[in-house]
């Protein structure tokens, strides 16, 4: 195949970029949030409807820089309905000011456009390049409140995170480059597969390529960053970067060692193990004590993060399978979370839990919305987070990783304690003052299509289990 | 028959429920309708299982079946045999008494009734799920339901007895999940029909039935409650409102009993026989020890609930027998404990609606301004202690006697707990309806006669149940009979 013929391959991108240039443009002359994110949201519908279809032949395209295949089509899905809901909760975002609404645009879609390669990359050095692409990228996008010393200091900690752990995987990758002599995936594999590679260094390339995506999927000990960029990030992007980058994060971890260098991996489990049992044990038990709900939410994301490490950390199909699932409904609920904590602070002007009592009486939809989000997050049936946590718990079951399972289990009632706790500000406790509920038309169709997914997607899975399973490798 | 009359009892009072929800916030009498309405349907439609239910069959009936999540074999699975039955018609008889007994409730009603709905189908399902996930899914959908009820309508401290519940109650159902999903792998073909593990029960090696026994074992004896994990229970109860309580005590206790019946015996037989001592003796632990907790008490509802703590030690003991006696005398004491002590509860809040209070000291003498009150507190006070004639003293004494022959010491010590139980609760009559009229109460009123008609009926049975046991027995015997015989216990 020429590289014009693959062309096809990357509509979606060239789609979105094109449109993404188009509201730089555009954005010379309007600069209305609702016009500009009616625009960015065409450019992600026609994207999606561009999507290759999954005909898997199994060549590489761009030489061999992409594959086609269905696991890259699955997150490229996940990730433009990610960015899709973020775009609909930005048009409602009050605090968002209308004069850079278009450079806001332009960066959400470069986004989107990095998320889509990053999917499919198949080979180290443009995993490397649509990885940092997507980081810079959403620096940016947490620094946009500019004006606001939070949203600075939590771009800059960003920052510096992603600049250390993006060296350290940069540094693994050129190891791989010295010893195997190709950066190609599918290449590497091979060699791995025929036994020639010293354990030592394998087990150092395994190692910093791990930090680098550790960083990406915010997992301890490279979760530091989270917290204070998600409390100062727009509430949009919160969103956006606890979900979107995510799941990429997921999908190359993946990709590089369940699918490529499971020879090397097969040392390896305990690491990442006691990785997930340490992420998910810090994130809920700091989560405990917060008093602003994004900090809250941010260090329940990272909890979260671990339970889906687990589906890595097996590494059988029905892990793989289980992470895939965790990751829809993942996506589902913290995007109707962070959604309703902008509808919220619309309406209170404030983020601090406290703020939150009484809600049921200020604005009874999203403090309904809300909770059910919440619930689905602790694992609470029959809501999406359930099937997610049933899942991967019964893939380590059956993989017999009894410790990890009860270290799951453990954490979900920790967990429990602190969703509950919102709902309890919302529900138990009686309104400090009233206030004037404000509606956002864009954001609450976004929480109702998030809603449906998190009700259909727990109370029937079978429904999307088809889609995750022929996704997998 | 193709009426699936179990999905209807299940999901009836959802549908209500959801009926509510849409229901506009100020038509307080329309939502109590709907709630009434729903929850009688419920009621008549549970008798007419009663009726059509054949008592010498020992097999599952009313049998419902279809695929959920096919792809690891979930399916919607009801059914009902004798061990499910007597509790399903005990649910939908107290959630329709606890209804009308919710009609005091005076804010906040339509989310009230909604949850109450909410809970209602939740504990239905726990009793009719033949599929181990289904039946996850439905015992954990009680769980939310409850945390508002307690948290919103209860008492003083209802914040933390709320959470304390939820998460008491969560953590023992998390390691039952793991259990479930044990059970699943080491069965072969995979499977969570629960009848169908039955049948290839104990082809498992000890000592992973020990440890998945265990698993299930923390989920159930947080709910019944056992000692050491009662904790949350007298928070629970005194925190709720009068008809909550009333469905705590009287069907959510017997989820965790029940469980033991369902699952954890027949499907995992060896490990039963392996802790039937460790039962007998937390059995004894929880009648004794919730006993002499109870006479300890000053306030008239946490009395009841330690004595929650205490006749549910029976049902403890009569599973740890392994004797068809001791099962029908732990199985009939679930239901009895339901109607007496859900009763026990209405009367306490009959006294503190009025009182306002539930000390015991600061009543007395009230049996002459309250005459039919002290009548029905009598009857229901000494069906608790275990007077024979009515219903408590049969399963007690079935329970006691089936473990005899097994633990005599444990089932000896056991029996002073009845003692130190018809202490506490004469002591209570005492303080409360005899002595010197405390002149406060000089214009308490009698009983109303919306409280007389969630009272009486529960009196009916008490009374029936006690005088001619068959009545209930019968329907549970040739199951029970069946169930010894799979697990290889004593057919005495």
């Amino acid at each position: 195949m020429s590289i014009i013929d693959n062309i096809n391959f990357v509509m979606p991108e060239i789609t979105l970029f094109g449109f993404a240039l188009g509201i730089l443009v555009l954005s010379l002359f309007i600069r209305n949030k609702f016009a500009m994110g009616a625009i960015a949201l065409a450019a992600v519908v026609t994207a999606s409807l561009c999507l290759p279809r999954a005909g898997n032949s199994g060549a590489g395209l761009f030489f061999n820089m992409l594959s086609p295949d269905p696991f890259g089509l699955f997150f490229k899905e996940i990730c433009l309905f990610i960015t899709g809901i973020a775009i609909l909760v930005s048009m409602g975002y009050k605090a968002l000011k209308e004069e850079s609404i278009g450079e806001y645009y332009f960066l959400l879609l470069n986004a989107a456009i990095a998320m889509l390669l990053a999917a499919s990359s198949d080979n180290l050095l443009m995993i490397y390049i649509s990885l940092e692409m997507l980081s810079l990228v959403s620096y940016i996008l947490v620094a946009f409140l500019k004006h606001d010393p939070m949203s600075s200091e939590g771009a800059l900690k960003y920052f510096l995170f992603g600049a250390l752990s993006t060296g350290i995987m940069l540094y693994g990758i050129s190891l791989a480059y010295g010893i195997f002599g190709t950066l190609d995936l599918s290449s590497i594999s091979q060699i791995i597969s025929s036994g020639n590679v010293n354990p030592l260094s394998g087990s150092i390339i395994l190692v910093l390529i791990l930090a680098g995506l550790c960083f990406k999927c915010a997992l301890v000990p490279f979760h530091m960053w989270a917290p204070d960029a998600y409390e100062g990030a727009p509430t949009a992007i919160t969103a956006f970067i606890s979900a979107g980058p995510k799941a990429i994060g997921f999908a190359v971890l993946l990709r590089v060692f369940t699918n490529n260098f499971s020879g090397l991996y097969a040392d390896w489990p305990t690491l990442v193990m006691l990785i997930s049992i340490f992420t998910m044990t810090i994130g809920n038990v700091i989560a405990i004590s917060q008093t602003n709900i994004k900090r809250m939410l941010a260090y329940s994301s990272i909890a979260q993060a671990g339970y889906m490490l687990i589906g890595f950390v097996v590494g059988t199909a029905s892990g793989t399978e289980g992470l895939l699932y965790y990751i829809f409904a993942y996506a589902l609920m913290n995007l109707g979370a962070f959604g309703c904590v902008v509808l919220i602070s619309n309406s209170i002007k404030s983020d601090s839990i406290e703020d939150y009592s009484g809600l049921y009486k200020n604005d009874p939809v999203p403090a309904f919305m809300l909770s059910v989000f919440l619930l689905s997050l602790a694992g609470i049936p029959p809501l999406a987070g359930f099937v997610g946590k049933f899942l991967v718990f019964a893939a380590a079951v059956q993989a017999k990783f009894i410790v990890l399972a009860v270290a799951g289990a453990v954490n979900s009632v920790v967990a429990a304690y602190y969703y509950m706790r919102i709902i309890k500000y919302m529900y138990l406790d009686e309104p400090k003052a009233v206030v004037f509920a404000e509606r956002s038309v864009p954001i609450q169709i976004a929480m109702m299509i998030v809603m449906a997914g998190v009700l259909i997607a727990g109370l029937y899975p079978s429904l999307f289990l088809g889609w995750i399973t022929s996704s997998r490798f | 028959m193709h009426f699936p009359i179990l999905s209807y009892i299940v999901f009836l009072p959802l549908a209500g429920g959801l009926l509510i929800l849409f229901t506009p916030k100020k038509n307080t009498a329309l939502i109590k309708g709907i709630a009434t309405a729903v929850t009688a349907a419920g009621l008549a439609l549970s008798i007419l299982l009663l009726l059509k239910f054949d008592y010498s069959n020992s097999a599952i009936q009313f049998e419902e079946m279809a695929s959920w999540i096919p792809s690891i074999n979930v399916s919607y699975h009801l059914g009902i045999d004798g061990l499910s039955v007597g509790l399903i018609v005990l649910t939908t008889f107290l959630s329709f008494l606890a209804c009308i007994g919710s009609f005091g409730i005076a804010t906040r009603q339509k989310e009230y009734f909604f949850l109450y709905l909410l809970l209602s189908t939740g504990m239905l399902g726990t009793f009719a799920a033949l599929d181990l996930v289904l039946f996850y899914v439905l015992w954990e959908i009680v769980l939310v339901p409850m945390y508002f009820l307690i948290g919103i309508w209860g008492g003083p401290r209802k914040e933390y007895a709320a959470i304390k519940f939820f998460i008491y109650t969560l953590a023992g159902s998390v390691f039952m999940l793991l259990g479930i999903l044990a059970l699943y792998f080491t069965s072969n073909p995979h499977t969570f029909n629960i009848l169908d593990l039955g049948k290839t029960a104990g082809a498992l090696a000890l000592g992973s039935q020990i440890l998945i026994f265990i698993a299930f074992y923390l989920g159930f004896a947080v709910k019944v409650p056992v000692f050491p994990f009662h904790t949350w229970l007298p928070d629970a109860h005194v925190e709720a409102p009068t008809p909550i309580s009333v469905l705590l005590a009287g069907v959510l206790l017997k989820m965790g009993g029940y469980g033991f019946f369902r699952i954890s015996f027949p499907l995992l037989k060896d490990a039963a026989h392996y802790f039937a001592l460790p039962f007998a003796i937390l059995g004894m632990i929880n009648i004794v020890y919730g006993a002499l907790v109870a006479m300890a008490q000053t306030d008239f509802k946490k009395m009841v609930a330690y004595s929650s703590v205490s006749h549910m030690g029976f049902v403890m003991l009569g599973l740890a027998s392994m004797t068809v006696t001791g099962f029908n005398g732990a199985l009939l004491e679930m239901i009895n404990h339901g109607m007496i002590t859900g009763g026990m509860f209405f009367l306490v809040g009959v006294l503190y609606d009025r009182a306002h209070t539930r000390e015991l000291d600061k009543f007395g003498g009230l049996g002459v301004k309250m005459p039919v009150y002290a009548g029905i507190l009598t009857v229901f006070t000494l069906a608790s202690l275990g007077l024979p004639g009515l219903s408590g003293f049969i399963s007690e004494f079935m329970s006691l006697l089936g473990t005899y022959p097994v633990f005599r010491t444990i089932t000896i010590v056991s029996v002073t707990g009845l003692i130190v139980t018809a202490g506490y609760f004469l002591y209570m009559l005492q303080r409360v309806l005899l002595g010197p009229l405390n002149v406060k109460w000089a214009g308490i009123l009698d009983i109303n006669k919306r409280e007389l008609f969630t009272l009486i009926p529960i009196m009916i049975l008490v009374i029936v149940i006690g005088i001619y046991p068959l009545s209930a027995l019968k329907y549970q015997i040739s199951s029970i009979e069946a169930l010894i015989q799979k697990i290889g216990g004593m057919s005495f």
